[in-house]
């Protein structure tokens, strides 16, 4: 299909673009910032979306790439997924992120795809909001009045939408390290390449036999991204055993308000958010 | 006079595909590849509405938009449009709305053409699209089959009723067996059931495109359709263009599946578009409108009761359906039921049958022809009976297939259904099968895991299946009112460089005709195989031909190709002689050459043909050139069998299910090229498990497509398919002298039975009886539940 007409910026700078944005703003155009374009490329061609600006970020150098920063690595919003699912930083301090990141979709959309445009596109479906969620990562916004820091708590704020205000762009997140921590994404799909029915994102330390910390992120229980705290705090302090972490996991449906649809509907993924829970921290603590 | 078997090396050998190097390297020619010069582009409006009176088009704002030439609506064309073809009219009485291409007054399924706007390209097609206004006045709609039985919502105001037509078969009345009610009342036991066909969307992979090319002495049409012969004939009645003033070519097209087995109001609407501007027109859908507006297929609720003696005899079986037919009735939707009509009776030789159809209209998109076309439905119905049935009696179900299928040393065997089977071999392809998977170990494994109460549970499916292909013997089709015969025609031409054509009337969409058919020419004509061309799908080239569909080109077409090489051969068999100054009688024909018997002297093909060629030295009589053509109707169908197992594993948590292992042994008679063979095998049986486990196209209450992307309707890719294990029988048909049968569609008819068999078996000692399809693990997962809720663990 076909889009319907619009005109198309590639700025060199930051600051290029958030001038173009603060311009569309005053124009009173609606614009759109292009990532990667997996998202939003499509909705365009169904005329789901018309936006009169396409800002492309693709041309700015500086916003893609894993660099460490001591206690956490500072992940550029550009980064494609393909860089996730192979950093060898990644790989070592968060292997939550690389799990997921190598789940979404097939190779060209991971490919094309980045972290931070599928953060910011908030898709309650989408495999990598729980993940950070979990980490408790903060989100680097660049705007017209310069640089803010919106905690991963404060960042999902509903369907497709999160705390980039008009104006603003996403340009890196911050996500603590877990180096040593147990990890684990259970994505449950009925084929391969498809959104998650749910999944259920785990880290976990264990210390002295026992689970000291967890931190449990949900995909598609509700219309963000959930922390699954009760499951959170019946684990902490829990033996090592497949009983614990089954009784633990059995509150993982709870404070969710998962959608019904044609992969199952409310109760069912409830359910599902219990069982994928357990195996999410069995294969974490390598149960 | 024809080669030996010493002689055939091609046939038999798994040749790669003559068609693949140009396809994979992007050397196509798809028909959105076609630019031709002024040529000017479509973009449809559809109807947002499942039913609707059309009361005001206002078409100003489009035809003002940049780029746009002209808006066509209903109206415009009502003069010249005509009604869609149903080239099967089941019953005298059968019902059906006039069918434009463009509504004109009414709408009656979500996707319906409205109007279509012609412009420079396609974005400003589309987007003058956007500026149509037309004002709906919403109808009631009636989405479920079973409701609009009721007629109690009509899905068209101009029909009394929603019912089409009914069509019966029963033993009793036809000779073919006894009366049904006595058979199930001396029953010892009866099962009655009711099953659900799912609506599937055949998904090829190109979207259909056409592109009209209205100047010059004929209107040309390049059509991603299998069917240039048929839609060329249709378009001529259906639009009163004399058919000589029409040529339809499908040049490379990219799967069909069924789904390009139609006459499309697209094609319509591109020609008519065509012709009214005078330059040439392309029109190639979204894949959104592909999955909207193409046709669907299977629909059907299925109810049944099949009866048998204590000992596991049947005695009889009942079938009354309904088969949803969609808004309106396409090229052969009334009759797809009607096809598997003569399959439920499957591989088995009960006395007993009855089989009632009620099609019934809704306001959905079009039921057609989907890979199997009637024959999945009746062979799912029967083979998930005899598994309830092998319960119900506390027998193993291979064993009951055994107690009642027709043994190898009775064919040829008369069915109940009224069919003459020639050969087949049960008992070998299940034999095969049984080892191949190791049956007895599953059997073991799956009561291990049922005595430790796993969580993953393991059940076997059986699927025996028959079905009949190579449609079809023309006086056949013409017993079922059916609008055409069932002949192919092929013409053979040796060129004067010793160079072979062969021209098909079977147009090929991806099966490898290409290949196929120069293996059978190269072996019959004792020519390299790289020296044969296959011409086709174009009917300036191929002028007759009854296309490709229904497992028929092998067994039809590649006989007619057969048949017109031996013409060949006989013709230059007179000249060989003539050359010769020998007795025809003295000469034989091996690995392409005429000798003269006991002598050294020979002649080769090519020299005939350069001979002929050059008509300097003809015996009288004896036109120059050395052509042929030849028909080919078969005297009856073919019937491919098989026997698939799948073990399957449920996990009982999550409700998701896990092929663990699929068996299929497959005898399709005679094979020419093992490689396609297994391809097709290969591709059918992910379509049959597709409709297990994954396809399904919905519709909200509204009338909606839900599954209107790829999002939302889950075809299967490589990942989500098991590794198959493969292997075939050989029974030679004795319909064709060939001995093949067919391989197209016995995949997507065997596995999707052996699926769902393999899983309730998993799960039946849970106390779960049924599980619609799809069986997602959402709903695996809740007949779970309600198993346990309502006692049915032990």
């Amino acid at each position: 299909m076909i889009p319907s007409a619009f005109d198309y910026a590639a700025p060199a700078t930051v600051e290029e673009a958030l001038g173009l944005l603060s311009k569309a703003a005053a124009d009173g155009n609606d614009v759109k910032v292009l990532a990667g374009g997996q998202s939003l490329i499509p909705v365009m061609k169904l005329r789901m979306a018309d936006p009169s600006l396409v800002v492309d970020l693709g041309r700015i150098g500086g916003l893609s790439g894993v660099t460490d920063n001591g206690n956490s690595l500072v992940i550029g919003a550009m980064t494609p997924h393909h860089v996730m699912a192979t950093d060898p930083l990644v790989a070592q301090h968060l292997p939550l992120l690389q799990q997921a990141a190598a789940t979404v979709a097939d190779p060209q959309v991971r490919h094309r795809g980045t972290f931070g445009g599928a953060l910011v596109h908030a898709d309650p479906a989408g495999d990598m909001p729980a993940p950070v969620l979990a980490t408790g990562a903060t989100f680097v916004l660049a705007g017209p009045g310069g640089e803010r820091r919106v905690d991963a708590a404060d960042f999902f704020q509903g369907y497709f939408t999160t705390a980039v205000e008009e104006g603003e762009i996403l340009t890196s997140i911050e996500v603590p390290k877990y180096t040593g921590w147990g990890s684990h994404y259970e994505k449950f799909t009925r084929v391969a390449q498809q959104w998650s029915i749910v999944a259920v994102a785990a880290l976990v330390r264990v210390e002295g036999g026992g689970i000291a910390e967890a931190r449990i992120g949900l995909t598609n229980m509700a219309s963000t991204p959930l922390r699954a705290t009760g499951v959170e705090a019946a684990l902490a302090g829990a033996p090592l055993t497949v009983e614990a972490i089954t009784a633990a996991c059995s509150h993982a449906g709870e404070g969710t308000e998962p959608a019904s649809d044609l992969n199952g509907d409310a109760g069912y993924r409830k359910h599902l958010a219990q069982v994928l829970a357990t195996r999410a921290v069995l294969a974490a603590v390598g149960l | 006079m024809t080669a030996t078997a010493e002689t055939r090396p091609e046939v038999g050998t798994a040749r790669l595909r003559k068609e693949d190097a140009h396809l994979i390297t992007g050397r196509s020619r798809f028909t959105d590849n076609m630019v031709l010069p002024g040529m000017l582009h479509l973009a449809m409006v559809r109807s947002p509405f499942a039913h609707a009176r059309i009361t005001a088009i206002d078409v100003s704002a489009a035809k003002a938009s940049p780029g746009v030439f002209a808006v066509l609506t209903g109206a415009d064309v009502a003069g010249e449009q005509g009604s869609l073809p149903n080239a099967w009219p089941i019953t005298p009485d059968q019902k059906a709305p006039a069918h434009p291409a463009i509504a004109v007054d009414e709408v009656a399924f979500a996707g319906e053409v409205v109007a279509v706007v012609i412009a420079r390209s396609v974005a400003a097609a589309r987007d003058a699209v956007e500026l149509v206004d037309v004002d709906y006045e919403e109808l009631p709609v009636v989405m479920d089959l079973e409701e609009a039985a009721t007629d109690k919502v009509l899905a068209h105001t101009s029909l009394e009723s929603n019912k089409s037509a009914t069509w019966v078969f029963d033993s009793g009345e036809a000779g073919t067996g006894t009366a049904i009610a006595d058979a199930l009342a001396n029953s010892d036991v009866v099962v009655e059931r009711t099953l659900y066909q799912q609506r599937l969307i055949p998904a090829f992979m190109e979207p259909r495109s056409i592109v009209v090319d209205p100047t010059g002495q004929q209107i040309t049409m390049w059509s991603a359709t299998q069917i240039p012969h048929i839609l060329r004939l249709m378009l001529a009645l259906t639009l009163g263009i004399p058919e000589s003033k029409l040529r339809v070519v499908a040049p490379d097209v990219g799967g069909g599946f069924g789904g390009k087995l139609q006459v499309t109001p697209e094609e319509v609407i591109t020609l008519l578009a065509a012709r009214r501007m005078g330059k040439p027109v392309k029109y190639t859908e979204t894949r959104s409108e592909s999955l909207q507006a193409g046709h669907h297929g299977r629909a059907q609720v299925q109810r049944l009761k099949i009866g048998a003696t204590k000992d596991g005899t049947v005695t009889g079986l009942h079938v009354d359906l309904l088969a949803d037919m969609g808004a309106y009735l396409g090229l052969v939707t009334s009759g797809v039921p009607i096809l598997g009509a003569f399959m439920y009776n499957s591989i088995y030789k009960f006395p007993s049958y009855h089989f009632e159809c009620h099609n019934i209209f809704t306001n959905k998109a079009w039921t057609d022809a989907y890979r199997g076309a009637g024959r999945p439905e009746a062979t799912f119905a029967i083979e998930r009976m005899m598994d309830e049935l092998a319960v119900e009696l506390n027998m193993d179900p291979l064993e009951l297939r055994e107690k009642n299928w027709i043994k190898h040393d009775e064919f040829p065997f008369a069915t109940v259904a009224g069919l003459e089977y020639d050969t087949g071999n049960y008992e070998a392809a299940t034999a095969k099968a049984v080892e191949l998977f190791g049956y007895e170990e599953l059997r073991a494994e799956q009561k291990r895991r049922r005595d430790a109460k796993e969580k993953v549970q393991l059940g076997i499916g059986v699927s025996t299946f028959t079905e009949m292909c190579g449609l079809a013997p023309s006086r056949v089709l013409g017993s079922l009112s059916y609008g055409a015969g069932g002949w192919e025609h092929a013409q053979v031409r040796v060129l004067p460089t010793g160079n072979v054509e062969v021209v098909t009337g079977s147009s090929a969409h991806g099966q490898g005709h290409e290949t196929a058919w120069s293996q059978l020419v190269a072996d019959r004509l004792g020519v390299p195989f790289e020296n044969v061309e296959v011409l086709h799908g174009d009917t300036q080239v191929s002028q007759r031909g009854l296309d490709t569909y229904g497992s028929r080109s092998l067994s039809v077409g590649g006989m007619a190709v057969l048949a017109a090489a031996d013409k060949v051969i006989e013709k230059a068999k007179v000249i060989a002689a003539h050359l010769m100054e020998a007795s025809e009688d003295d000469l034989e024909f091996t690995n392409g050459s005429f000798t003269v018997k006991g002598t050294d002297q020979s002649t080769a093909l090519g020299e005939i043909a350069l001979a002929v060629f050059a008509a300097h030295n003809l015996p009288d009589g004896v036109e120059p050139n050395l052509d042929s053509e030849a028909t080919f109707d078969p005297v009856n169908f073919s019937f491919p069998h098989g026997t698939h197992l799948a073990a399957m594993e449920v996990d009982t948590e999550t409700g998701e299910v896990n092929v663990l292992k699929y068996v299929c042994v497959d005898d399709v008679g005679v094979v020419v090229n093992p490689m396609l063979v297994e391809g097709q095998v290969h591709g059918g049986l992910a379509q049959g498990i597709a409709q297990a486990l994954y396809e399904e196209a919905v519709y909200d209450d509204a009338g909606t497509l839900v599954t209107g992307s790829f999002v939302d309707y889950l075809v299967p890719s490589a990942p989500d398919l098991p590794h198959y294990i493969t292997d075939r029988t050989e029974t030679r048909a004795t319909s064709n002298q060939l001995g093949a049968k067919g391989v197209g569609e016995a995949g997507t008819i065997a596995s999707t039975p052996a699926i769902v068999n393999g899983i309730l078996d998993a799960v039946r000692h849970l106390g779960v009886k049924d599980i619609k399809m799809p069986c997602t693990p959402s709903r695996v997962w809740h007949a779970l539940q309600e198993a346990e809720t309502t006692g049915g663990v032990q």
